[in-house]
């Protein structure tokens, strides 16, 4: 017998619909994550097959992968399948470092529209002015009274990383702040 | 009567909007705001003053005014508007006040929100020089947000009619709204400028609106700015002259009277005497002449009158003289001006006593105030290095010299061409004058507080000689509009009455906000819902679905008891705890904290973290652990499980979570660089169930059939990964009751899943959720401590019986000096003990005092300790409490006394351990 998943997103899931096509919002749930603090990740990146980010507050994709600066030594690696935390720690090899399996320690909302930097703006104090975060963008931060990991896309999109534990809290936050655009 | 003129102004004539003022039923035009609209129908008495009771009108024309306070009644309630300031829609309802208004009692439906937004240049302030300088930043491709108080572009251009200069400012408007990167935002104050570029602003949206405003638009938003530089374009406000009785309704700032002519088409009387000490008054007559105000006197307190505009003045009749305004007299409007012995009727006075720069924000910024003994004013001393101020606000009235500033301010070559302008042309210089002797007692400085010369004159008499202090004594400046027409009079008489120059005296501090913000905006949406983030575990849901009551603990919704139908919390309780000690029982514990720790050095870390020994526990093992801070008092604690050589996980109290692993990252980062060790929170990762009572062995082995449950195989204090309910699981065997129990640990995603898988396993055993209160008993019944309840950060391990949690071995962690110290080895320290009402019954309240003697003695009355948690329990059959008691363990088996209402309760001092003091249900 194998159970269920479950997210807490999914009871969200038609009030988040109902955003559209102001702001498209979406919980992309169930993707493994690694944490992965490292000073030298580039043996990582040749097992992933995606190099790891040089520039604070970007992220890199590649082979089904992302990998997102989070700090000097600290990555989350949004792996692809058969990618895991042994995977990983194998590549790591005797170097310093520490992989952890965060998978379920986050949630993924993804934002798409005309309106999405508006919304944002509610909340983050960030500028997300295109010229400021171009796409490739990653940073830690607030929105509203919750911490987020919040990348930027090309083509006005946006992925939030949220706590699963504050990720209704979110979810109402999102469907609020979108009240003017729908 | 009415004074509205046939044209000019922007106000849409043609479209009639109703409103009521005390109580009366009048009419006003879009455009109007309800000072102009009150004036059009010549009503210039708001309300009373706030001490005195005196009736007072309406000075000035903008957010300067001290005098038109409000309370708006509908569409909702809301105290101290101004008259100037709000905006006339159909269906208000006001009432004047007499300083106080009066708050809703209903919650106001309105929505309130905020925004950010980031720019290379902010200018304050859409008149001229502000114009000039949003222009020529967005010129140079800048990212530009150009805010402003009035619902349209232009500032001072309002107030005048200059048509050319009027379309210099359609035009600028027109073009910055089609720039990209340029956010203009009207009925935008400005009103906090704080460090590094961070300004507040507030946006009146949907006010002006009244009963149209859509509910789903934000009424009133913060801009919360950050900005690169800052162009400070906010103008400046004309000041009175103070003189006996110079609080009449009908005595108005002369360019208040100019700007409701123009901008809104109002005459503020039929008889207007004028009385000045500049020449911008004199403009003022003109233009009243000009539209049919008899204007017969023009009192220029200068020895000299301007010869030009004194000749104009002569051309449309107005007398000009040299003299001053010593009184005034009338009932609930000036009915004629006193000039020494002559009284010359009037229904309205004008008074200019020059001009003040708004330097507000400016001094918010830090910046230095010179004052110009010119102007009588204070005026920017110094260059910001990124705060720049142009136009009025600096003291510069020149038309084109102002917008000069403008575009110098944002260092750009580009020319911005204004036309020529007479609207406000001057040919000599003001005189600074603050007031014209006569009866202090009736001469008023601060219109809104009641505050008088004779005030002013006494703070001086008391031996106060600095503004600040002043300002606290006579309360000059204190109110709604903190002092904008009178704090640089008071500053002027307190100069005058200690003899002192002004040029070296210090203003009072400008300070947030510019004007009033409601607390209603400050909130925005944190409020309701979304007024902190609720967390909630993976298995939420299912203790919603089964009715659990739930407590708060930091931001967490934790169940707090399961009742069923008719029972009470004493009762639920009760059966939870009994089917956790008789059968099985299982707790959602997804809240504790965890941390990964990793590193070859992890061992090394934990032990200087930890009063106890780490680095000596075996792989697969568990150990529960203290944590002390410098002082050695207790901040947390839980378990430590060694998952692998290099490996650990911590468990952190719910509450502490990110408090310990902020505590861990400033030890590695600040004292500990070189340890080669990681720490990664994964509270969220996990969902954390605990299965408890002597049947959670048969549930266990039923959900996990690839683990060998039995006592030898699963020792207390290890763990081990398995499947259960085929997931991946990692059990922990330990035990938070004393009874047999396990800890399921499985990933968030699957918590629900098995929780259920559980549920159902244990049905044949009855089963039974928990929740925190039924935690709290079983555990106090073992005598465990909960950090925060048994503990405030004055309490060592020792203090909780548990020296045996400190090392005697290791060379150091944090904490271990202080055990040492003579302090933390008093024998009468507050120790942790057990205490059994005599009476079985009777439930101690937590927090209760502890005293020695069944009388009270007369105070003070010397305290024993108090109790730290108090329950009925239903393995002993009775109430019982644990206590922090000085020198509790040398009590036990004494009677002391707990004061309950106005018994004496005696109590019998136990051991903290209640319960199976062998410790021989943990093995099940």
């Amino acid at each position: 017998m194998t159970a269920d998943l479950t997210s807490l997103l999914a009871a969200w899931t038609d009030r988040l619909a109902a955003l559209a096509p102001a702001l498209t919002a979406a919980e992309r749930p169930f993707r493994t994550q690694l944490t992965v603090r490292t000073a030298d990740p580039s043996a990582l990146g040749e097992t992933l097959g995606v190099g790891f980010p040089a520039v604070p507050c970007t992220f890199t994709s590649g082979a089904g992968a992302e990998v997102l600066w989070l700090g000097p030594d600290e990555f989350l690696v949004v792996a692809p399948e058969g990618v895991n935390e042994e995977v990983v720690r194998g590549a790591l090899g005797s170097s310093r470092g520490s992989v952890v399996d965060t998978s379920a320690q986050r949630t993924a909302v993804d934002l798409e529209g005309p309106h999405v930097r508006d919304v944002l703006a509610h909340g983050c104090a960030v500028d997300l002015h295109p010229a400021a975060a171009p796409a490739g963008t990653c940073v830690q931060t607030l929105l509203a009274r919750t911490g987020v990991i919040l990348q930027v896309r090309d083509g006005d999109r946006v992925t939030l990383l949220v706590r699963s534990s504050f990720a209704g809290y979110l979810a109402a936050w999102l469907c609020d702040a979108a009240t003017e655009y729908l | 009567m009415t004074f509205r003129r046939p044209t000019g102004g922007a106000v849409d004539r043609d479209t009639v909007l109703r409103f009521t003022f005390n109580g009366q039923e009048l009419t006003g035009h879009p455009g109007d705001t309800l000072a102009s609209a009150l004036l059009a129908h010549g009503v210039h008495e708001i309300g009373g003053s706030v001490k005195l009771g005196r009736p007072r009108g309406i000075v000035a024309a903008g957010s300067e005014d001290p005098t038109s306070l409000v309370q708006v009644e509908t569409p909702f309630p809301e105290p101290m508007l101004l008259a100037t300031t709000v905006e006339l829609f159909d269906g208000l309802v006001a009432r004047g006040l007499a300083g106080q208004g009066k708050l809703a009692a209903e919650p106001d439906p309105a929505r309130y929100d905020a925004k950010h937004v980031h720019c290379d240049v902010l200018v304050v302030g859409a008149g001229p020089a502000g114009l000039a300088a949003a222009l020529t930043a967005a010129r140079s491709g800048a990212r530009v947000v150009l805010v402003d108080e009035q619902n349209q572009a232009g500032g001072a251009v309002l107030g005048v009619d200059d048509p050319s200069t009027a379309r210099w400012v359609a035009e600028v408007v027109a073009e910055l709204e089609n720039t990209s990167d340029v956010l203009v935002l009207q009925r935008t104050t400005a009103f906090g400028l704080y460090q590094d570029g961070f300004v507040l602003a507030l946006q009146k949206r949907t006010d002006h609106l009244g009963f149209a405003a859509p509910a789903s638009r934000a009424r009133q938003r913060v801009w919360r700015i950050r900005t690169k530089r800052t162009v400070l374009a906010t103008g400046a406000h004309e000041r009175p002259v103070v003189f006996p009785d110079n609080d009449r309704p009908g005595v108005m700032l002369a360019s208040a009277a100019r700007t409701f002519l123009h901008r809104y088409g109002v005459l503020p009387g039929s008889r207007a005497v004028v009385f000045a000490t500049n020449d911008s008054a004199y403009l003022a007559a003109l233009d009243l002449a000009q539209s049919g105000v008899d204007v017969p006197l023009l009192l220029d307190a200068r020895p000299e009158p301007p010869a030009g505009l004194a000749a104009e003045c002569a051309a449309r009749g107005i007398e000009v003289r040299v003299g001053q305004v010593t009184g005034t007299e009338g009932d609930r409007r000036v009915t004629a001006a006193r000039v020494g012995d002559e009284l010359v009727p009037c229904d309205t006075l004008l008074v200019s006593g020059g001009w003040n720069p708004v330097v507000s924000l400016f001094s918010q910024a830090r910046g230095t105030l010179r004052y110009d003994g010119g102007l009588g004013a204070f005026v920017p001393g110094e260059e910001l290095p990124t705060v720049r101020v142009a136009g009025a606000a600096t003291g510069e009235f020149d038309l084109a010299a102002c917008v000069r500033q403008g575009q110098e301010s944002v260092g750009s070559a580009n020319e911005v061409a204004v036309p020529a302008s007479d609207a406000w042309r001057t040919e000599e210089p003001g005189l600074v004058l603050w007031r014209v002797p006569g009866d202090d007692n009736a001469s008023f400085v601060d219109l809104q507080r009641d505050a008088t010369v004779t005030d002013v004159l006494r703070a001086t008499g008391a031996g106060l000689r600095s503004l600040e202090h002043i300002k606290r004594y006579t309360t000059i400046g204190t109110a709604h509009d903190q002092g904008k027409t009178s704090g640089m009079i008071a500053a002027g008489i307190v100069a005058e009455a200690l003899g002192v120059d002004l040029a070296d005296q210090r203003p009072t501090t400008f300070r947030p906000p510019y004007t009033p913000v409601s607390f209603a905006a400050l909130a925005g949406r944190d409020r309701g819902e979304l007024h902190d983030p609720v967390r909630v575990t993976p298995i939420h849901p299912w203790h919603v679905a089964h009715g659990a009551l739930f407590e708060d603990v930091g931001q967490w919704k934790r169940p707090w008891y399961y009742p069923k139908p008719g029972e009470d919390r004493h009762a639920a309780v009760l059966r939870e705890c009994r089917a956790a000690r008789e059968g099985v029982a299982l707790m959602d514990g997804s809240t504790l904290g965890k941390i990964d720790v990793q590193g070859s050095d992890a061992g090394k870390f934990l032990d200087l973290l930890y009063t106890n020994m780490m680095s000596t526990l075996k792989v697969g093992r568990i150990r529960y652990g203290v944590m002390c801070g410098v002082d050695g008092m207790v901040i947390d604690d839980g378990t430590v499980i060694r998952i692998g050589e290099e490996r650990w996980l911590v468990t952190t109290t719910t509450g502490n979570a990110a408090k310990v692993l902020d505590w861990m990252e400033e030890w590695l980062q600040t004292e500990w660089p070189h340890l080669d060790v990681h720490c990664t929170s994964v509270t969220d990762h996990w969902a954390t169930i605990p299965l408890v009572g002597p049947r959670s062995r048969d549930v266990l082995a039923a959900v996990a059939p690839e683990l060998d449950v039995s006592a030898a195989a699963f020792e207390f204090m290890t763990w081990r990964d398995t499947t259960i309910a085929g997931v991946p699981a990692r059990v922990c065997r330990i035990s938070f009751s004393g009874e047999l129990a396990y800890e399921i640990n499985v990933t968030a995603w699957h918590g629900l899943a098995v929780w259920e898988a559980l549920i159902a396993a244990g049905e044949p055993y009855g089963i039974t959720p928990y929740g925190t209160e039924t935690m709290h008993v079983l555990r106090a019944e073992k005598g465990y401590p909960i950090i925060g309840q048994e503990t405030d950060a004055t309490v060592t391990p020792q203090d909780l019986g548990m020296s045996w949690v400190v090392s005697k071995k290791k060379p150091d962690f944090i904490g271990k000096r202080s055990f040492a110290r003579p302090e933390n080895l008093r024998p009468d320290r507050k120790q942790l003990v057990g205490l059994l009402p005599v009476d079985p019954e009777v439930l101690l309240p937590e927090g209760s005092q502890i005293v020695g003697t069944r009388e009270l003695p007369p105070p003070p009355v010397p305290m024993l300790g108090h109790v730290t948690s108090s329950y009925p329990s239903a393995a002993l059959g009775r109430t019982f409490a644990l206590a922090l008691v000085r020198s509790g363990r040398d009590r036990v088996g004494d009677t002391l006394y707990v004061p309950v209402g106005d018994d004496l309760v005696p109590v019998t001092v136990t051991e903290s351990v209640l319960y199976d003091r062998e410790g021989a249900r943990r093995d099940g």
